[in-house]
């Protein structure tokens, strides 16, 4: 239900009042009773029901929250069914009690229909009348509150979705990369070719990752992996020397698409590129008891210590995010120093029993 | 005037990728046949020492650089140099993407160079960097300085600040303790290396910190940074006075030592 709004309170109002409009005109049509008599007692005991119940739920939701017992559902001002009950009993013994004697007072004489029969069914009448009300309510209440949730969480997807973009598609390394192959079609076309290849190939997978986010297969990540370094590879020259291993029996797993590309990006941004002398990159999958092991190590310039306490880099809560997303919470990120300098990051997660390499 | 006017001009290009620099080369060697690059460096710490060393008229820097980031190399270059043996060269800013605010650039570099750089900008580059030689012929190297040392202040100065937190304590670690110790009672701070000195009245502290990433995240208006490696708390500041090379001496409150503000930052002491 959405949160408690004066607005919504009178609109739920108003909508009690048709209702006690309704079950006047129904009452109305039986024969012996008069319709302005109906409307009053209807509207009265009706209208009366619902502050009370209406009041009371916001009353008992608030508390709860307060007392931090009723979860989420409480938050939105539904206490359950079981308080819901209750109230209802002693919602409409309240309205009913004194809106007959409200009604009775400015009709100036007793019920029409009176009797026990009459006040039996006229309270009966009043309970179910709570009831589907109260049942109402609440399903629209609900709606509304799974409509805003859908909501939120589509606009943070798509938000998700861009930051992914944005990430990946860094402009320093799109015009570096297009400044270096504009340098190499005059010189050296072929390479040039081969260069402009691995940039559509790895345009063409960034894209799709961001767009559709299906999984792909552990050997189709590390070519995509091997497109970047390649690029990369061009513009640092003789200051990036690059590994990549891939075991023949881990190659078919399927992973969620560039998933590494931000550990790799990071340990050139951040580990390779500011060292004067550059260094090496390797990344590696590996089987570890029933884990999957990817590991991502540079020689570069190391995690600082400044650096880890004042801001989390984009590309490391984007993975921890979409590891979570995918795995739950079986699935392990960790960036320590590497032995001898440099920085290594390893992702971890079980293995599928089904896909247990043979 | 020294023979070096009549000369052809000369240049120096520090960019950290091979191809990319080659290039640069190679396009200004046909739209500027006479200007002669005596040097190609790959990072920031070589660009300093050559420029300072070669002393060339012109020096395009890459932005991003391994070593020191090209800012860094500008604004040492700016601290380091020869006040009258030559005239501070021309720089010409490069970077893949404008990540700072071209504007600034704009107005206060010789040059701002967007990669990739096509002919037709390239050869409005050099009509500019021509006609600034051609004014800096008549004008002594004392004012070439101040007037590069005002355009470098309105770069720095214009650079945007990250949206980082303020600093109230600064963590030290000493052996297993770590020592809080309160912004307010920093003397100053001085680039060490990697490190990052923090001495206070008592005593002194490391910090694994670059001056870089500290300067976003203390109040300007106390602390005051008056030389590239150098920021001090200015109520500790007793007083300051000016030297003959255009540096500042400061004296300080409750610490013997002295420090000096660079020519860059000796504007900030204004009744000098």
């Amino acid at each position: 239900m959405a949160r408690p709004t004066l607005a919504a309170f009178l609109r739920r109002g108003m909508l009690s009042g048709a209702m006690c409009v309704g079950i006047a005109l129904l009452l109305a049509a039986r024969p012996g009773s008069n319709l302005a008599e109906s409307l009053v007692y209807s509207l009265l005991i009706g209208g009366l029901c619902w502050l009370s119940i209406d009041g009371g739920r916001l009353l008992v939701a608030s508390r709860l929250v307060q007392r931090d017992a009723g979860g989420p559902a409480a938050r939105e001002g539904w206490p359950g069914w079981g308080w819901m009950s209750a109230l209802i009993v002693v919602g409409v013994g309240i309205g009913f009690t004194l809106g007959t004697l409200a009604a009775e007072a400015i009709l100036g004489e007793p019920s029409a229909s009176g009797g026990l029969r009459g006040t039996l069914f006229v309270g009966l009448l009043s309970i179910i009348a709570a009831i589907v009300a109260t049942g109402f309510f609440h399903a629209r209440g609900r709606l509304a509150a799974v409509q805003m949730q859908a909501e939120a969480a589509r606009r943070a997807a798509v938000e998700t979705q861009l930051k992914l973009l944005q990430s990946q598609l860094e402009p320093h390394m799109l015009f570096n990369t297009l400044a270096n192959l504009r340098a190499l079609i005059a010189t050296e076309p072929a390479r040039a070719q081969a260069m402009l290849d691995r940039l559509i190939s790895f345009l063409r997978a960034t894209l799709s990752a961001s767009r559709s986010g299906e999984m792909h297969a552990l050997a189709a990540e590390f070519e995509r992996l091997d497109d970047y370094l390649a690029l990369m590879a061009v513009r640092m020259g003789a200051r990036l020397a690059v590994r990549l291993d891939l075991p023949e029996e881990l190659r078919a797993l399927a992973v969620p698409p560039l998933l590494l590309q931000p550990l790799v990006e990071n340990a050139i941004r951040h580990g390779l590129e500011p060292k004067v002398d550059g260094g090496r990159i390797d990344v590696s999958a590996r089987r570890v008891g029933g884990r999957l092991r990817l590991a991502v190590r540079d020689s570069g310039v190391g995690l600082r210590a400044g650096m880890a306490r004042t801001d989390t880099p984009f590309g490391l809560q984007q993975v921890r995010e979409r590891l979570a997303a995918t795995f739950g919470g079986t699935a392990r990120l960790t960036v320590e120093p590497a032995d001898g300098g440099g920085t290594f990051a390893t992702i971890e997660w079980p293995l599928p029993e089904h896909e247990e390499p043979r | 005037m020294n023979a070096a006017d009549d000369a052809a001009p000369t240049a120096l290009i520090a960019e950290d990728e091979p191809l990319l620099a080659r290039m640069l080369a190679g396009d200004l060697a046909r739209s500027w046949p006479e200007l002669r690059v005596i040097a190609s460096v790959a990072d920031g710490d070589s660009a300093l020492a050559r420029t300072l060393a070669l002393r060339p008229r012109i020096v395009f820097l890459d932005i991003r650089m391994p070593g020191r980031s090209g800012l860094d190399v500008a604004q040492a270059l700016a601290e380091d140099w020869p006040a009258r043996d030559a005239p501070f060269p021309l720089l010409v800013f490069i970077t893949a993407y404008d990540e700072y605010a071209v504007q600034a650039f704009e107005r206060e570099a010789v040059d701002y160079l967007l990669k990739p750089v096509d002919d037709a900008r390239l050869a409005q580059c050099v009509a500019r960097l021509q006609r600034a030689l051609a004014q800096q012929r008549a004008a002594a190297p004392d004012l070439v300085l101040q007037h590069a040392m005002t355009q470098l202040r309105g770069l720095l100065g214009a650079l945007p600040a990250a949206g980082v937190a303020r600093l109230d304590v600064i963590q030290a670690a000493v052996g297993n303790i770590v020592h809080m110790v309160p912004i307010d009672e920093v003397i100053y701070f001085e680039a060490a290396d990697k490190y990052l000195r923090v001495v206070t009245a008592e005593r002194d502290y490391l910090i694994r910190l670059s001056l870089r990433e500290l300067l976003p995240q203390l109040d300007a208006q106390r602390f005051w940074q008056v030389h590239r490696s150098t920021v001090v708390q200015a109520r500790m500041i007793r007083s300051a006075q000016r030297e003959e090379s255009g540096k500042v001496t400061l004296t300080l409150r409750d610490r013997p030592e002295k420090l000096t503000a660079s020519r860059l930052y000796a504007h900030l002491f204004r009744g000098l």
